[in-house]
């Protein structure tokens, strides 16, 4: 211990300071300052925004249950559960072949980048601005919608899987490659298995994700429940615009349970 | 090379060799061989082990016979089919006829232990079969008789990641017969586990090979064990072969010549 002041001087730091990375924070923290500070946020104008609030939600209560403005809203929320379903539906089966292409574990460079291009398309736009385009081609109604939330699934869960594929065990590929499996056994014994849990989830999580966004869709034309909510704002109709919204809460929870319960049979 | 030796009875052998491998040569990067032009014929029964320190190319030259790395330069004969010189279709009918176990066994993680050991039939059962799971009947009643010749009948449905490292190696091992091979290569076999269960798990694969006529190519740096279990011994220092003969002949100043140094001897 005595003898420990010579060599002592001679070591590294314990610790080496990430200097890129704390300058980095520091200019995000101060261009968040600066930001909010041109933003004009007076007490004034949140004053008066409270007020608008609070006359807003006194004219959506009761909500209107009128029995004709209900078969209105199960319509549209039927709709938007079709769109919902069959878009996940078509979007998880092309995203499992599109995932596969793209991961650059399994497959040739010159797959895996035309395919990546392809999915960065998808995720590009948000659904809506898909949507319109749909609506251009297909004319308004169901489809559009469908057919634009197929796009945003495949962006999405071909993504994540392949993603999900690049960071396999290759331990377990090249054990059944060693077997003379041809590719799809390899695929499915070697790949599947190591990647399936994750594409249940990301597949239930686009469920859901399509579940909220088919009720948007409809803003613009592309069907479902969003048509009926975007006329009840225009016509000032708040009291049924409330009974929508229930609506839609409801859904989105069963929809909830039921993934859970998925999940858990895919563990 | 002068201190190569040749005993007698590999060569009185007369029967067609297991695998004949001439000049092979493995670079993973240009101009820097990890094989150097290694030729050497495997006796067409028997254990062979293969020794030697570390990086010396002993797993690189395993892999090169089943191509899961591929070879610079040189020829693999097996069975008078060049292995170096397959694609496709080919390779992969040549590779059902090689079994292999693996160091960190390699088992498919989230299947069970049946589908791991009927796995070994991939190469012959077609993809949606295969996903379906409908194997030959045949199929399923060998991997029974398999699963009972390594103990492991009542794990039969269990995931093989609840298993524990020497019961993978017994699956592995299951495997690899299951594909009723005509070679079988382990590659570090027992690296991964104690030194009882090593002794165990080389037992059960030299019994299973030699009950069933399959020649066994092995790599192993567990010298004692090689001696003990092999009925012949390739020596490699360098990604060159320094030894080849029976293990009693394998003498201290060969191991010295195989794994440098001395003090570790003794």
């Amino acid at each position: 211990m005595s003898s420990a002041a010579g060599p002592a001087q001679n070591r590294p730091p314990p610790f080496l300071p990430n200097w890129p990375a704390r300058i980095a924070w520091i200019a995000l923290a101060a261009y968040a300052f600066y930001a909010a500070s041109i933003l004009d946020v007076t007490w004034e104008r949140f004053v008066l925004g409270l007020e608008n609030g609070a006359k807003f939600i006194g004219r959506m209560l009761p909500p209107d249950t009128e029995a004709e403005k209900m078969t209105l809203m199960i319509r549209g929320l039927y709709e938007s559960l079709e769109i919902a379903i069959l878009s996940s539906t078509l979007g998880i089966l092309l995203s499992l072949p599109v995932g596969l292409l793209a991961a650059r574990n399994l497959m040739p460079p010159w797959v895996t980048w035309p395919t990546r291009l392809f999915i960065a398309l998808c995720r590009a736009f948000h659904q809506v601005i898909v949507a319109i385009i749909f609506v251009k081609a297909v004319g308004f109604g169901a489809l559009a919608g469908i057919l634009a939330l197929t796009v945003a699934s495949i962006g999405f869960i071909a993504k994540l899987f392949a993603d999900a594929i690049e960071e396999i065990s290759l331990k377990q590929v090249e054990a059944i490659r060693a077997t003379g499996a041809p590719f799809m056994n390899v695929i499915a014994y070697g790949v599947m298995p190591q990647v399936l849990t994750r594409f249940v989830g990301f597949a239930t999580y686009q469920v859901d994700s399509n579940l909220r966004n088919s009720t948007m869709v409809g803003i613009v034309g592309a069907g479902g429940i969003g048509g009926t909510m975007f006329a009840a704002f225009q016509k000032f109709d708040y009291d049924f615009l409330l009974t929508i919204l229930l609506a839609i809460i409801a859904m989105i929870m069963v929809s909830e349970a039921l993934q859970n319960r998925i999940k858990r049979l895919y563990q | 090379m002068s201190e190569t030796t040749r005993p007698a009875d590999s060569s009185a052998a007369a029967p067609a060799p297991a695998l004949e491998i001439r000049g092979l040569r493995k670079e993973y990067r240009r101009g820097v061989p990890v094989l150097r032009d290694i030729s050497i014929t495997f006796a067409n029964r028997g254990i062979t082990a293969v020794i030697g320190p570390s990086g010396t190319g002993k797993s690189t030259l395993i892999r090169c016979i089943n191509r899961l790395v591929e070879p610079t330069a040189g020829k693999i004969l097996f069975h008078g089919l060049d292995l170096a010189r397959l694609h496709g279709k080919a390779l992969r009918e040549a590779r059902r006829r090689i079994g292999m176990v693996f160091q960190e066994y390699n088992l498919v993680e989230r299947l069970t232990v049946m589908e791991n050991v009927l796995s070994g039939r991939l190469g012959y059962v077609a993809p949606l079969k295969a996903w379906l799971r409908r194997y030959p009947q045949r199929d399923i009643e060998a991997a029974f008789e398999l699963l009972d010749a390594v103990g492991l009948t009542e794990y039969a449905n269990q995931r093989a990641d609840a298993l524990s490292g020497g019961q993978r190696q017994r699956v592995g091992i299951a495997r690899a017969v299951m594909q009723q091979p005509e070679l079988l290569l382990a590659d570090e076999p027992t690296s991964s586990l104690d030194p009882k269960t090593s002794v165990e798990i080389m037992e059960l694969m030299v019994a299973l090979a030699e009950s069933r006529h399959i020649p066994v190519i092995l790599n192993i740096h567990n010298v004692p064990l090689a001696r003990r279990f092999a009925t012949h011994i390739i020596g490699m220092s360098d990604g060159s072969i320094v030894y080849d003969g029976s293990p009693e002949g394998l003498s201290d100043d060969h191991l010295k010549q195989i794994y440098g140094g001395e003090n570790w001897l003794e």
